[in-house]
């Protein structure tokens, strides 16, 4: 049984900056932008002295900026040297997981008020280069020479999802079009756009150039043409798969105690739990991420709460097969059933359970070490109202955040509760 | 205590000679493969290498039309795509490995449980050529 956390947590601000392609800025540049709206949202105001420790999420600055040891230049960069700063990598999870280090900083009684932050800048590498980079957070030794690649991950366990339950596989699109839905009422989105914006671009682009003007009966034809969705790994196509992205976010966490001093409005972290797993072929099960039940299951416990009491959730959906894993991993449906949950409209923001209402990973943008940080944003947003056009209805008590590294070796999970 | 047949590396220099191996845990007779020091089901480190007949089904595959630069490498692109699968192993453990000799051009007619076996490809030429495990239909 997890135990309760030793001391209460409470985010008293967050601040991202836009998720994109910023081929004029660096990786502390984007989080200077985070950390300045943070610095905003802070409702009684707060001074950077005040902060004692900063983790910070990343995954390959090495790779894509050809830079390590970032976490110091990034605090020195936002003025807060000396502070103790330490740079968590977990792939795509490294977000998620400086989350809940900073959250057991402060449980521990060590520290009182954490900088946690999330960063990535990616465009800078071709795309080819990326892939690579990527593919560092798989298994050398056993995976890569197989020939896989991140979305080639997902796909293989694409076919084995809709193996197994004879899904249909239009349930995928249909995750990618509610997200684009949602990351089209977004203005921190990368692709701000539905995908029926996405096709009427399209047509104007070839009516101004010219060419013969494509034509779609609906976004589901749309997404079945090879030419405008082309295949990326079978039965995953382009908008199946998170963009390349540049972004980074921050969150403040402070003790219990000291919350009022901030704002009237905290949230509050109440459970917190993380899980591990070996290479994707030694699962027992591929149609499902086992660490992320195992992550979610010790945050429910520590929350004491149960799936029913989540109003709506931010999950890590990289591919869009991931997404329809991850609701059943989090218990919200049944295993078998997350497909048909995608596909009758219930992870939509008016469904039973809202999934994504950010946008995800999908349409929001994947700097990958800034996503569980930015999963955060979305949260805090909802639960203050200000979530604008897709804002939900409804007092929000509870959410929870799911941040994935690699194909499920690394899961981590956040449960929040507002309280007032 | 461990053998030197049994290091990480150890299954590649086997692939190279025809050999898929793996290990026997000699305490509760958990099979890993690849092989490993310790045994993730007992922990024990009394383990012995053990090779494998190579016989399989699919447990999970994809088409890649979009290779990292390893495979790009090796020729494949969108229009000479690649399968990798995952394939359980008649010894208990799935491995990862490309599938060769299916037909491509629609992957929606490969499918999952078909029977297996082992085989191996060399990709790269000359001195950069090395061979790879992989599986083809039984
Ligand atoms: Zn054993």
């Amino acid at each position: 049984m997890a135990k309760k956390l030793s001391r209460g947590v409470a985010v008293v601000g967050v601040g991202m900056s836009k998720f994109g392609v910023f081929p004029e800025k660096t990786s502390r540049d984007l989080f200077v932008e985070a950390f300045q709206e943070l610095r905003q949202s802070v409702q009684k105001g707060f001074d950077p002295k005040d902060i004692e420790a900063f983790y910070m999420g990343n995954f390959t600055s090495d790779c894509f900026e050809n830079q390590a040891h970032l976490a110091p230049i990034v605090a020195s960069w936002v003025g807060i040297s000396p502070v103790e700063s330490t740079r968590i990598e977990d792939a795509c999870a490294s977000g998620g997981v400086a989350l809940r280090q900073g959250v057991l900083a402060i449980a521990s009684g060590e520290v009182d008020v954490v900088l946690v932050g999330g960063l990535e800048k990616m465009t800078d590498l071709p795309g080819a280069k990326v892939t690579d980079a990527l593919a560092l957070a798989a298994d050398s030794l056993f995976e890569i020479p197989a020939g896989f690649t991140f979305p080639g991950f997902y796909a293989a366990m694409a076919t084995a999802y809709l193996d197994r339950y004879k899904a249909d596989p239009d349930a995928l699109l249909r995750v990618g079009i509610k997200n684009h839905e949602n990351g089209g009422l977004n203005e921190k989105a990368q692709f701000n756009q539905s995908i029926k914006d996405v096709m009427i671009s399209k047509q104007r682009k070839a009516a101004q150039k010219g060419l013969p003007i494509p034509e779609w009966a609906d976004e589901m034809a749309f997404l079945k043409d090879p030419k405008s969705n082309p295949m990326i790994a079978w039965p995953l196509r382009l908008f199946d798969c998170s963009p390349v992205s540049d972004g980074a976010a921050a969150v403040l966490l402070v003790s219990e105690e000291l919350a009022a001093k901030f704002t009237d409005e905290p949230i509050f972290v109440v459970g917190s739990g993380q899980a591990s797993d070996g290479a994707l072929a030694e699962r027992a099960s591929l149609s499902e991420v086992p660490a992320a039940a195992k992550a979610s299951k010790h945050a429910y416990e520590m929350a004491g709460l149960t799936p029913d009491d989540i109003d709506f959730a931010e999950v890590h959906d990289c591919f869009t097969i991931a997404e329809i894993m991850a609701i059943e991993d989090l218990g919200f449906f049944p295993r078998g059933e997350g497909w048909k949950a995608a596909m009758n409209g219930q992870t939509a923001r008016d469904g039973s359970h809202p999934i994504n209402t950010s946008g995800g990973l999908k349409s929001k943008g994947h700097p990958v070490g800034a996503s569980g940080v930015g999963q955060v944003v979305e949260v805090w947003k909802q639960m203050h109202g200000l979530a604008g056009e897709r804002q939900l209805r409804g007092n929000l008590r509870h959410a929870l955040t799911h941040n994935v590294g690699g194909t499920g070796q690394t899961c981590v999970v956040h449960i929040f509760e507002k309280r007032n | 205590m461990t053998d030197h047949a049994l290091h990480s590396k150890a299954f590649h220099e086997a692939i190279a000679e025809d050999l898929l191996i793996g290990s026997r845990c000699l305490v509760c007779g958990n099979i890993s493969i690849p092989q490993r020091q310790i045994c993730p089901n007992c922990h024990s480190d009394k383990v012995e290498r053990i090779e494998t007949n190579g016989k399989g089904t699919l447990a999970a595959f994809t088409v890649i039309y979009v290779p990292p630069t390893s495979m790009a490498e090796a020729g494949y692109n969108a229009k000479n795509p690649y399968c990798v699968g995952i394939v359980a192993l008649e010894a208990g453990p799935r491995i990862s490995a490309q599938i060769v000799g299916l037909d491509l051009n629609d992957p929606a007619t490969i499918k999952i449980g078909m029977p297996l076996k082992q085989t191996f490809v060399v990709r790269g030429e000359g001195e950069s050529a090395k061979k790879f495990l992989a599986f083809e239909p039984a």
